[in-house]
């Protein structure tokens, strides 16, 4: 069987609440059977509304949501066959373990051993055998987590929706849950929609993420390319670490542009410029600038150290740099580190290709 | 190791536990005597009077005190079908001639006559005897008595006597369910057309369970659109529902008297529509509908509130699970949301029921003959006929059903699973 990359399809899609805003504009997204996508951004973005129109609870103000080639507009949410788990878990708090798994089936009329059966599947694919007659208030987080995920699978339907469903754990606990959630969706192979505003969690998990900012998704890309090549200030800013340089542009060849800014010039990747007198914001990663660099480097300046901060395995060192005193630097922790020293002056390198030159903030 | 050297000692060397108990022995009075306020006026009007008011529905004292003679003398009264001997006929012509003295003498013949008809006369005409000083004290006074009437002679008033001796009595609680103690000491029902208690006690749960039942249908909706309804709407709704408690019971049930009159507001409107023609409108009030209707308006807050408080804590997003995972809306409300609110369902109902079943002013005022309750029958035993011992009696039954209510509601739903809020 080929895999239908068009699965889930977001056809223009608007969405208004009060008829004056629009929290999603014109969203065009497909989304491929199989396939683990994340919709990422701050609160309000959008992604929410996304999440709940796909699972049916909201109507689009405008266009069509296909899945599998059918129009689901108009479906009510019971009819549609799509697993959701939500942000609070949402079990029954009156019903046993046993009982939540067995519910998706029992509306669908299943017969009684053949439930029996999924439910046992679904409960030792989350590593909760042994725990159906208990209730969900006798479950730790991470439990009632993994019997939320359960029950969202147990009725094998075609897509998964997960609205932030880590959000409630701790840090170790939610760590874990991502690699377990992305194995089951490795082993079983259902497509998954996942909402986050947690870039980390969007990294690890998914096979694509779509960045949304303002109603609008701004960059879909798998993680690496979200990471190394952000499109526009707003995802460079939004996924990881960022140093930023706000200038103009006084040079623009095919590969490299320069950029002037308060008091001196860098050169920079033209990314969203295009000619001369455009404004940009340039964008740099922490861990791509380098202290005393050994190579040549195109960019090579010097900064005084302003504070640094010690994270164990990297240290962070804020630097006074071409007029900022928010330049970030990464260094990792190694046996031949520097001794960093606040107030003294180093040496910092970084290559153009690294430094992209996107839309001005 | 022994038991001895486990024990853990705090820095002075004294045990542990003996200085912690020391600790929190403090604690406990404090605690003890913030509470101590409440606790004494519970007791003082709440402990108290209920005992008082069993001791009145039970005391029958009065003829004990005023004929201890006899009484003293009726021990060795052996043969009840027989009259009693000598000694007991002049125990009771010295203790009668004592009352007449204390001028007591009509409060016995009263409450003899409650006993058995016919009692009030012959005490009148032995009165009439003593003061005429008619009766030797020194000749045998059985024979003298028999002659003062020929009641005397019948050995049903000497029973009728004897069995007002013991200091209690149930016969109020027989009264309020319409049985009595018969001439022969058993229970027995008083005739089918004065059997007026038991229509009105089954009256009071029948209208007590329907009043329940229509506050739960309307109220149900109204808490549940409380409770998800956006807060500015919310509010308003809420005010609403608050309104009638902020207004004089008083007030509300006289406005239903306005609105439900045979020329009130309801039936103008029906006879407006042409539901019903003007020379035919219906009796909304004196009966059984005026009470169903003001005294469902007036509990209902005490429906929706329960409710209200508990559906806040339903999580919207269990319903939209149980849509999710495939329930039709039906199935989501049904399975998952209605056996979450039953906690609210419980205490509503229980409260409802409870203060229906002791209502008072709205049915007196909008019930008519076939709208009244009970609580207006203890009412007008404490009011009109003063036979407070019989209202304390109802009234003892009344908790009593209320305490039983209670105690099948635990068995059934649990009372840990009430939830006011």
């Amino acid at each position: 069987m080929t895999k239908n990359s068009e699965f889930v399809k977001f056809d223009k899609v608007d969405k208004s609440y009060d008829g004056k805003v629009l929290v999603v504009k014109d969203l065009q997204l497909d989304i491929a059977e199989g396939e683990f996508i994340t919709m990422l951004g701050p609160s309000g973005s959008g992604k929410t509304t996304c999440l709940m129109m796909l699972a049916g609870f909201e109507t689009p103000t405008h266009g069509e949501i296909l899945l599998d080639g059918n129009i689901i507009s108009n479906i009510p949410p019971h009819k549609r066959g799509i697993g959701m788990v939500f942000q609070n878990y949402a079990l029954f708090p009156h019903m046993t373990v046993y009982e939540n798994l067995a519910f998706p089936l029992r509306v669908r009329k299943v017969e009684k051993d053949e439930i029996d059966k999924k439910v046992d599947k679904a409960l030792s694919m989350v590593s909760l055998s042994g725990f159906e007659t208990r209730m969900p208030a006798q479950l730790s987080g991470g439990q009632q987590q993994r019997v939320a995920v359960a029950r969202a699978l147990v009725f094998d339907p075609a897509v998964v929706l997960m609205d932030e469903p880590l959000g409630a754990l701790d840090k170790n606990l939610r760590e874990s849950m991502q690699y377990e959630i992305k194995h089951i969706h490795e082993s079983i192979g259902v497509t998954v929609v996942y909402v986050t505003h947690d870039q980390s969690e969007a990294l690890t998990m998914s096979n694509r993420i779509a960045v949304f900012n303002d109603g609008k998704v701004q960059q879909l890309s798998d993680p690496a390319e979200l990471y190394e090549k952000p499109v526009n200030s707003f995802v460079a800013e939004f996924i990881g670490e960022n140093n930023t340089f706000n200038g103009e542009v006084v040079d623009i060849a095919n590969d490299k542009c320069k950029v002037k800014l308060a008091n001196s010039e860098i050169l920079a990747n033209p990314i969203s410029v295009k000619s001369k007198g455009d404004k940009t914001t340039v964008s740099l990663r922490p861990e791509r600038a380098l202290i005393n660099p050994n190579n040549k480097m195109d960019n090579m300046f010097t900064g005084k150290i302003e504070e640094v901060i010690y994270h164990g395995d990297h240290t962070r060192v804020r630097l006074n740099l071409l007029g900022s005193s928010e330049f970030i630097l990464k260094v990792p922790n190694s046996t031949s580190n520097l001794e960093l020293k606040v107030n003294e002056d180093i040496n910092i390198g970084w290559n153009s290709i690294d430094a992209r030159a996107l839309d001005p903030k | 190791m022994s038991s001895e050297t486990k024990q853990i000692l705090t820095t002075d060397g004294i045990p542990l536990e003996v200085s912690l108990k020391k600790a929190e022995k403090k604690n406990k009075i404090k605690a003890f005597l913030l509470v101590a306020p409440l606790l004494l006026f519970l007791i003082i009007t709440y402990i108290f009077p209920i005992g008082d008011m069993f001791m009145r529905s039970v005391d029958d004292k009065m003829i004990t005190n005023m004929l201890p003679k006899t009484f003293k003398a009726m021990e060795k009264w052996e043969n009840l079908d027989e009259l009693p001997p000598e000694e007991v006929f002049s125990a009771f012509y010295f203790d009668f001639k004592l009352l007449v003295k204390k001028q007591e003498q009509g409060k016995l013949g009263q409450r003899l006559n409650k006993e058995k008809n016919g009692f009030n006369s012959i005490t009148k005409k032995l009165l009439r005897q003593i003061k005429r000083k008619k009766i030797d004290e020194n000749a045998n006074i059985k024979e003298q008595l028999m002659k003062v009437h020929k009641r005397w002679r019948s050995v049903e008033y000497w029973q009728a006597i004897k069995r007002t001796a013991p200091p209690y009595t149930m016969a109020k609680y027989l009264k309020g369910m319409d049985m009595y103690f018969a001439a022969d000491g058993s229970v027995a029902q008083v005739e089918e057309d004065r059997r007026i208690h038991r229509i009105l006690w089954l009256r009071t749960l029948e209208i007590a369970f329907f009043v329940t039942l229509f506050c739960f249908f309307m109220g149900y909706p109204i808490a549940h659109l409380l409770a998800t309804l956006p807060m500015k709407y919310s509010n308003l709704l809420m005010i609403c529902v608050l309104l009638p408690f902020w207004t004089s019971l008083l007030v509300r049930t006289a406005s239903w008297m306005i609105l439900l009159q045979q020329q009130g507001l309801v039936n103008d409107f029906f006879v407006m529509i042409g539901l019903v023609a003007d020379d035919n409108r219906p009796e909304m009030m004196y009966n059984k509908v005026g009470t169903y209707v003001a005294m469902t308006q007036i509990l209902l807050p005490f429906m929706v509130l329960p409710l209200y408080s508990v559906m806040k804590t339903i999580s919207p997003s269990l319903m939209r699970a149980g849509k999710s995972l495939g329930g039709t809306p039906f199935v989501a409300f049904w399975k998952v949301y209605f056996p979450l609110t039953i906690p609210g369902i419980g205490a509503g109902c229980l409260l409802v029921f409870i203060l229906a079943i002791g209502y008072y002013i709205t049915p007196a005022l909008v019930g008519g003959a076939s709208g009244t309750l009970i609580s207006n029958q203890i009412a007008f035993h404490m009011k009109t006929t003063l036979d407070w011992s019989f209202a304390s009696a109802m009234g003892l039954m009344l908790l009593t059903g209320v305490l039983v209510i209670y105690w099948i509601y635990n068995k059934l739903v649990g009372v840990d699973n009430i939830k006011l809020g």
